[in-house]
């Protein structure tokens, strides 16, 4: 657990930048003073234009641990402020500076003693938080049984699907929304309650449950596993806004 | 206007107030339930966030970043039990 960490600004340097999909990128920074982050955690980009005008935004962390090296990957928002900046001109060697570690409400730590399995649910690029916490899990030899339930557009919108493929401790099921992989079992539709209901943990055995996305996802899912018998307060969640 | 949540306004709370908000408990002067106010509903413009209550919609508190200072009001709220971290 990284306890002793004070939020503050740092600069961060942009070791390496790859494009996820066509509309998100991949980004790692080197920050010295970093002080590492749980799974799950969060920070600040904040940008100054050379007028002082400054703009910040959130982004979640796909990495964790004790490490001076943050990953994140950031969706393009067509209009944006910050993003398509991120995305599109950030270039390798430039230094943003971000806030953080942020958030000690979303995140999953491995070292507390667990009983019950983790439920990640991700809608679209909410995927990231919950690949951090499944990230977390697999270095660790025991703990609590995983599953992931990631709804995404299509193939193409897939973030880490590398890593999600390579994952042992984690079983990880994708519902594309919009079009399907070739040759795929069943045809792309949007998440349903019974499909929800077929693809977690039941509330039998009381997962703890993560889910982040969308606002309208979000608030869909958590409103369904309610219903579906979920004890409210083991649902955490975390809505980004806007669609994507 | 989509809202998204009080994990948003972390870095905000930290920098004018130095503490964890998301794991900050609050009540709601308007209908009387405590939560995580990771779990407000936040509308965030260019101007400031404004934080209400997930349960009953009543305004929970502003928060405004300025240049040189942060104003917030969390007029909405009885209390806020912040953790010892």
């Amino acid at each position: 657990m990284i306890t002793s960490n004070r939020v503050r600004w740092h600069l961060g340097r942009v070791i390496s930048r790859q494009f996820e999909t066509g509309s998100a990128v991949r980004l790692e920074l080197a920050v010295p003073t970093w002080p590492g982050n749980d799974a799950g955690a969060h920070l600040d980009i904040r940008l100054t234009a050379p007028g002082g005008y400054q703009a910040s935004r959130s982004y979640s962390l796909a990495s964790s641990g004790e490490s001076t090296r943050v990953v994140l990957v950031v969706q393009e928002l067509p209009g944006g402020e910050v993003s398509p900046f991120l995305v599109r001109q950030l270039a390798e060697g430039e230094e943003v500076e971000v806030q953080g570690p942020l958030g000690r409400f979303f995140v999953w730590i491995p070292a507390e003693p667990e009983q019950s399995p983790v439920q990640l649910i991700a809608g679209g690029s909410g995927v990231v938080p919950l690949f951090s916490m499944a990230s977390a899990r697999e270095r660790e030899l025991k703990g609590a049984e995983f599953r992931l339930l990631y709804s995404v557009r299509s193939p193409r919108d897939e973030f880490f699907a590398d890593e999600l493929a390579e994952l042992s401790r984690t079983v990880v099921e994708i519902v594309y929304t919009r079009e399907s992989a070739p040759g795929a079992g069943r045809p792309p539709g949007r998440l349903t309650r019974e499909a929800l209901a077929a693809s977690t943990f039941p509330a039998s055995l009381s997962p703890r449950i993560f889910v982040c996305g969308p606002t309208s996802f979000v608030e869909a899912v958590a409103g369904w596993l309610v219903e579906l018998g979920h004890d409210p307060t083991q649902i955490r969640t975390e809505r980004f806004g806007g669609s994507r | 206007m989509t809202h998204v949540d009080g994990n948003a306004l972390a870095g905000a709370f930290a920098t004018a107030l130095g503490i964890e908000i998301t794991v900050t408990v609050g009540r709601c002067r308007g209908c009387g339930s405590s939560f995580n106010l990771a779990c407000a509903h936040v509308f965030i413009t260019a101007m400031g966030a404004v934080m209400r209550c997930g349960h009953c919609q009543a305004v929970l508190g502003v928060i405004v970043r300025g240049f040189r200072e942060t104003l917030v009001n969390l007029s909405g709220l009885d209390y806020i039990r912040v953790p010892r971290l």
